[in-house]
């Protein structure tokens, strides 16, 4: 049986991997340039844009950080302008639930698949940290360890809330004066450790029922939370083994939730560069890794393991003599990366082995250590590339990270997107008009 | 004269849902809203709000329950429209600064300067059950922590000077973080840090507005507002509460009027008893009602203006039909006495107020 591949859009983010210094590279805070996106990943027939969320800007040495892309917009404003220049496109949003309210985000979701005629996705993201915390009233009160707990239920007194409107209440009987056929409709109560919610939601049923849920950790908790509720994951394996296994370690929680394989669908973050040729795709790779790795850049990562100020070494020189410091304190805040340099030592080892036997600069082996390439080659290659890895269930389909705002997708759609609808693997056209259909999911 | 309308539903009036013309089967569709904002937009209207608020608004099954979130309306319609002003209402006391600051930042984007935000406060027990977070406020403490709340948004606003973005290749920098603030503003309600992480809306400043019945209410307009929208019962009314609130900045204030209109006096007596009948009570609201026609509507705001307002938030009885009284009946009588445009300007809402771009204030502080 071949699969039908899925694919969507991530709106280019603030991290290195998106090139501002390039002179196609344009705003990433106008509205023109998320509609542009958007439609272009509408007229490929994509499953949806998504945007992800960061609710602070980061530090680095106690100073805001300055060399990436940074500026976001509202979430929600930004996804339902959207809604009104795309007629099929999914609208995905990463909505926080440590730092909101469970009853004004399930008003935001259904008010936003309602907008759109059913095109809303949340995908749930959980912190913790008391940095992001002190823009908020709330702080940063969340012990790390609860940060699941408040997940999960947060996201089920949302769906307490979606789900105490049925859909068939709204009557608006003019000659018999009769709006609401049940004037109890949205009650609902809610009570445990994180909530307590009482009263009645002002938002009937939307269109979906409630917005299509993404989830995207990657620890054995976040995947049991993912099998547990959610209808989508956006993982980080994009390579053929570790997709294979992510993909069956997290499909076979399924059936503890009474789920089918289907339910659940796999969406790893990929990145591309194309070319007429491989060989002009790989030369176009290398130009864009040295576009993203800067050689301020370049220092700053290596001060993330370092965990120290480098500032005074030279990006064309070798590695620093030093060691990392290692300790609880970062120098590097609101950046998750930085969580997965767990062992600095040895990290630091590698990376002068490495430096040494390739005679690699700091901004040289920075280019070599972070590569985040998933696909680069001609469009041919691609496609055949992101078809074998669907098909081998390393995945359902990618979320495609272009590196440049707004034009960084319109090459992949007007080249490789016919090449996957020749072989059958991707759509030609919507077939429903909302997010689930479009992902194949039963509705609600 | 500047005039808007007060979108809520399909009406302001409980049982203009059952006039033979109202959609209430559409209220929660992207149509009806876009139908009605263009609708205000085609009567060259500086602005419409759009009401909201957490709660259910009756209990009644022969009433209009529900609606959606008027921030997103709003976005929802931005690259509908051009010209018109676009002011949703937030609830302030159960929100969070820093998220409604972007919001409002975001849609200033997406509308190209159009942007506004009503502040209102809940003082209702109902309303705080749907957070839990703590028991409704006293009045004087819900408005103090609202001066709290637009003083946070409006400081986010600034936290990006307007040339904070760069894009110096030769060092690596997208922006000149000195031009990027933390706003440190520390409360009696909340604290937040900044800065904002949505860059200076085109605005610099979206417009605040703020509705207000009595003194408090009155100081927070004179306090923190480009706008307030008060209820006289007359226009001496409307003179002592433009004299009554203190202010050392321009503060546009707005008599808000219910009207429901008709092509004859009588006819729109007619319509209002209609209404009336159909809920079963004769409807009254915090606003004064005017029942007549639209000529009879524009003397009376001829008159009122010189009391000393900047113009006039028109609350529709009845969607479509008041709101086309407005925008094809009142309007054209305006311009008829030449007080009303006759063609839409380019610029923002903030400029078609006449009150210009403010500088960051943190630009000030630099310099």
């Amino acid at each position: 049986m071949i699969k039908q591949i899925h694919l969507a859009a991530h709106f280019p983010g603030v991290n290195n991997t998106t090139v501002w210094s390039d002179p196609r590279a344009g705003s990433h805070i106008e509205f023109s340039s998320f509609a542009h996106m958007a439609r272009t990943a509408e007229r490929a027939k994509f499953d949806f844009l998504f945007l992800a969320e960061g609710l602070r800007l980061r530090e680095q040495n106690g100073k805001i950080y300055d060399l990436d892309v940074m500026g976001r917009p509202d979430t929600f404003t930004v996804l339902a302008a959207l809604a009104a220049v795309t007629d099929r496109l999914g609208l995905a949003g990463t909505i926080n639930s440590t730092f909101n309210e469970p009853y004004e985000v399930a008003r935001q979701f259904a008010t936003l698949d309602h907008l759109s005629g059913g095109r809303a996705a949340w995908n749930v993201v959980t912190s913790w940290d008391a940095f992001t915390g002190e823009n908020f009233r709330r702080g940063g009160y969340l012990p790390q360890e609860a940060r699941y707990d408040r997940a999960r239920t947060f996201l089920a007194t949302a769906f307490e809330l979606f789900d105490s409107w049925h859909g068939d209440e709204i009557v608006a009987d003019k000659a018999s004066g009769v709006f609401l056929a049940d004037a109890t409709a949205g009650r609902s109560f809610h009570k445990d450790l994180f909530f307590d919610i009482n009263g009645r939601f002002n938002v009937p049923r939307s269109p979906q029922g409630r917005p299509v849920i993404f989830q995207a950790g990657d620890s054995d908790e976040g995947r049991e939370f993912a099998a547990s509720s959610a209808d989508a994951i956006f993982s980080r394996h994009g390579t053929l083994e570790e997709g294979q296994k992510f993909y069956a370690d997290v499909k076979g929680r399924l059936a503890r939730y009474g789920r089918t394989p289907d339910e659940l669908l796999i969406l790893p973050a990929a990145t591309f560069v194309l070319g007429g040729t491989d060989a002009e795709a790989a030369e176009r790779a290398r130009e864009v890794r040295r576009q993203q790795v800067s050689g301020a850049t370049a220092i700053a990562f290596l001060e993330q393991v370092w965990n120290r100020d480098l500032s005074g070494y030279d990006p064309d020189g070798p590695l620093p003599e030093v060691d990392p410091v290692v300790g609880e304190h970062t120098v590097a805040r609101g950046r998750a990366s930085v969580r997965m340099h767990r062992d600095p030592l040895a990290v630091a080892a590698q990376w002068r082995a490495l430096a040494a036997e390739r005679r690699l600069s700091i901004r040289e082996l920075i280019i070599e250590v972070t590569g985040r390439q998933t696909f680069v080659g001609s469009p041919a290659t691609v496609a055949a590339a992101i078809n074998d890895l669907v098909q081998a269930d390393a995945s359902d389909g990618f979320i495609l990270v272009p590196h440049i705002t707004p034009g960084g997708l319109d090459e992949f759609a007007g080249t490789v997107v016919p090449l996957l609808q020749e072989r059958g693997v991707f759509r030609t056209d919507y077939k429903g008009s909302t997010l689930r259909e479009h992902l194949g999911l039963a509705p609600l | 004269m500047h005039l808007s309308v007060a979108l809520d539903g399909t009406g302001w009036h409980p049982a203009a849902w059952r006039e033979e013309r109202a959609r209430p089967a559409e209220l929660f569709t992207a149509r009806y809203w876009a139908d009605i904002v263009a609708e205000a937009e085609r009567g060259l209207l500086d602005f419409v709000t759009i009401e909201d608020g957490f709660t259910v608004q009756s209990s009644r099954a022969d009433q209009v329950t529900g609606r959606l979130d008027a921030v997103l309306i709003s976005a929802r319609v931005a690259p509908l429209t051009r010209h018109i002003g676009l002011i949703p209402t937030v609830v302030v006391t159960h929100t969070e600064p820093f998220h409604i600051s972007k919001a409002i930042a975001t849609l200033d984007y997406a509308s190209n300067g159009r942007a506004g935000v009503r502040v209102r406060v809940s003082a209702s027990t109902e309303e705080a059950a749907l957070f839990g977070r703590r028991g409704p406020l006293p009045g004087s403490e819900l408005l103090a922590e609202a001066a709290d709340y637009v003083e946070v948004v409006l400081r986010l606003w600034d936290s990006w000077e307007d040339d904070a973005e760069i894009r110096d290749v030769a060092t690596g920098r997208f922006v000149d973080r000195d031009k990027l603030h933390y706003i440190d503003f520390a409360g009696r309600f909340f604290s937040v840090k900044g800065p904002s992480i949505t860059p200076r809306p085109p605005q610099g400043q979206p417009v605040v507005a703020a509705l207000g019945h009595g003194p408090g209410a009155h100081r927070l307009i004179g306090q923190v507002a480009d706008i307030g929208f008060v209820t006289p019962r007359t226009a001496d009314h409307a003179r002592d509460i433009v004299a009554g609130i203190q202010t050392d900045r321009p503060v546009h204030v707005f008599a808000d009027l219910v009207v429901f209109l008709g092509s004859t006096p009588g006819e729109a007596a007619r319509r209002q008893a209609r209404m009336d009948e159909r809920a079963g009570y004769a409807y009254t609201g915090d606003a004064t009602a005017f029942t007549g026609t639209p000529a009879q509507l524009a003397g009376l705001l001829v008159q009122w203006q010189r009391a000393g307002l900047s113009g006039f938030r028109l609350r529709p009885g009845a969607i479509p039909d008041d709101l086309e009284a407005i925008t094809r009946g009142v309007v054209p009588e305006l311009q008829r006495r030449g007080a009303f445009r006759t063609a839409y300007e380019a610029g923002t809402l903030r400029e078609r107020l006449g009150l210009g771009r403010p500088a960051s204030r943190y630009a000030w502080s630099r310099s």
